[in-house]
């Protein structure tokens, strides 16, 4: 009896914490913003050089450098105006793939985001 | 072969002579090094029976750069002109090798115009990088500055029997590369130099070194090589650069390669800091750092004198 009580107790407990995070999950998917990650860019390098994200993030690139920078994706896809100290620039990656990007400013300077379901 | 030799000796000698004279180009284990400004104004200059004529070169003016060491890019390329205007010998022409401007704007190209003006003296161009970040990648620059020129804005003119070329190494930069020519402007210099006699001196200016001073900070230009290549047979070669902001020189073959200081702020010996991003210097240390190059050509001579002197003093 006792324990049957206890079983009861759990299932709903577990149901009640189940219900919980569904609505969670749906209020996320409703209103929260979509995943964003950062990209700092720092004595002429960007940090990370190598970020993966999942499909729909908003990547934001951070100019803290005194010397302006921009970024400009190998294949077009996206491309900054000039970025002067502190400016930002942000872009959407909808869709996996792996996007190689550079400043057009100083070439040498690198970097890839990958997106990943 | 033998007259090779003999031309390169002949022309270190005269090199030599020249520095004997106590004015402008010395040479030490091959490679020439420029003396102070005042010091070579000190000394009796020999004349030669043709006139010599001299150019200065003006560098990454940056105007619009107003941050740690230099609050005030304006005021510095103002003192640079007027140090242009206090030589003794007022030089036929201004070259300034490019990054006119911090960010392409076209009140910084205007301010750097009109202050431009006041040294009376025609300029000449190109662009650095930080002149090609308008939207249209360069076209405000190429408006006010690149009237007439080819392509993103290279051009060639004679003065006085020396054949300058302006070339473009900012344009259409290649991810992880560094300066680049392209082949539409290879092309172009190999007819430019076609017709002309391997005697004719030739000064050829860019923004970017056109040799490799430090590849992990972009220092140099990919397809420089081609370039050079074209130049090898003429005896006199000068490639005068700013984009590092400090001066660098080597002489390779009859080549000689030199770097202009700024006028806005010094930049880092090669791999001396964690970035090429303007070098913190105090106040007080920064117009020794910042400077103008005079470049003398005297006929008969091999090499083009080149002066560097400082905003200080």
């Amino acid at each position: 009896m006792t324990r049957g009580f206890k079983m009861l107790t759990f299932q709903a407990a577990s149901l009640a914490a189940g219900a919980v995070l569904m609505s969670t999950i749906s209020a996320m998917t409703k209103a929260a913003p979509a995943p964003a990650a950062a990209v700092s860019i720092d004595n002429f390098t960007f940090k990370a050089p190598v970020l993966t994200v999942k499909p729909g993030t908003m990547v934001t690139w951070t100019n803290g450098d005194d010397i302006p920078h921009t970024v400009v994706a190998k294949d077009g896809a996206f491309k900054s105006k000039v970025l002067d100290t502190g400016d930002r620039f942000s872009f959407t990656f909808a869709k996996p793939g792996q996007f190689g990007y550079f400043c057009s400013l100083h070439p040498h300077m690198t970097g890839t985001i990958i997106v990943k379901a | 072969m033998l007259d090779e030799m003999d031309n390169d000796r002949r022309g270190f000698l005269k090199c030599m002579a020249w520095a004997g004279t106590g004015s402008l180009f010395a040479f030490s284990g091959g490679v020439g090094s420029s003396i102070g400004l005042d010091a070579a104004l000190a000394a009796p200059v020999r004349r030669s029976t043709t006139s010599p004529f001299t150019f200065v070169q003006l560098s990454d003016s940056h105007i619009g750069f107003n941050k740690p060491p230099n609050a005030d890019a304006r005021a510095t390329f103002r003192g640079a002109i007027a140090k242009v205007k206090a030589l003794p010998v007022q030089p036929d022409f201004i070259i300034h090798t490019g990054d006119v401007s911090q960010l392409s704007r076209d009140e910084e190209f205007d301010d750097a115009e009109q202050m431009l003006k006041a040294a009376g003296l025609p300029v000449f161009f190109v662009p650095g990088e930080h002149d090609m970040l308008d939207p249209d990648g360069g076209k405000l620059f190429l408006d006010r500055f690149g009237k007439g020129t080819k392509g993103a804005g290279w051009y060639s003119f004679d003065h006085r029997g020396v054949h300058f070329v302006a070339l473009v190494n900012v344009a259409d930069l290649k991810p992880g590369g560094m300066g680049n020519l392209g082949a539409d402007q290879l092309k172009w210099l190999r007819a430019d130099l076609a017709g002309r006699s391997s005697s004719t001196p030739i000064v050829v200016f860019a923004h970017i070194p056109l040799w490799t001073v430090y590849a992990d900070w972009g220092w140099g230009t990919d397809d420089a090589a081609e370039a050079l290549k074209l130049l090898a047979r003429f005896g006199s070669v000068t490639v005068l650069n700013g984009h590092i902001h400090q001066i660098t020189q080597k002489i390779e073959g009859r080549i000689a390669f030199h770097t202009a200081r700024s006028t806005a702020f010094p930049q880092p010996a090669p791999g001396t800091a964690p970035s090429p991003g303007p070098l913190k210097v105090p106040p007080e240390q920064l117009h020794s750092m910042l400077g103008i190059t005079d470049a003398m050509f005297v006929r008969g001579h091999d090499r083009i004198a080149l002066i560097d002197s400082t905003l200080s003093a």
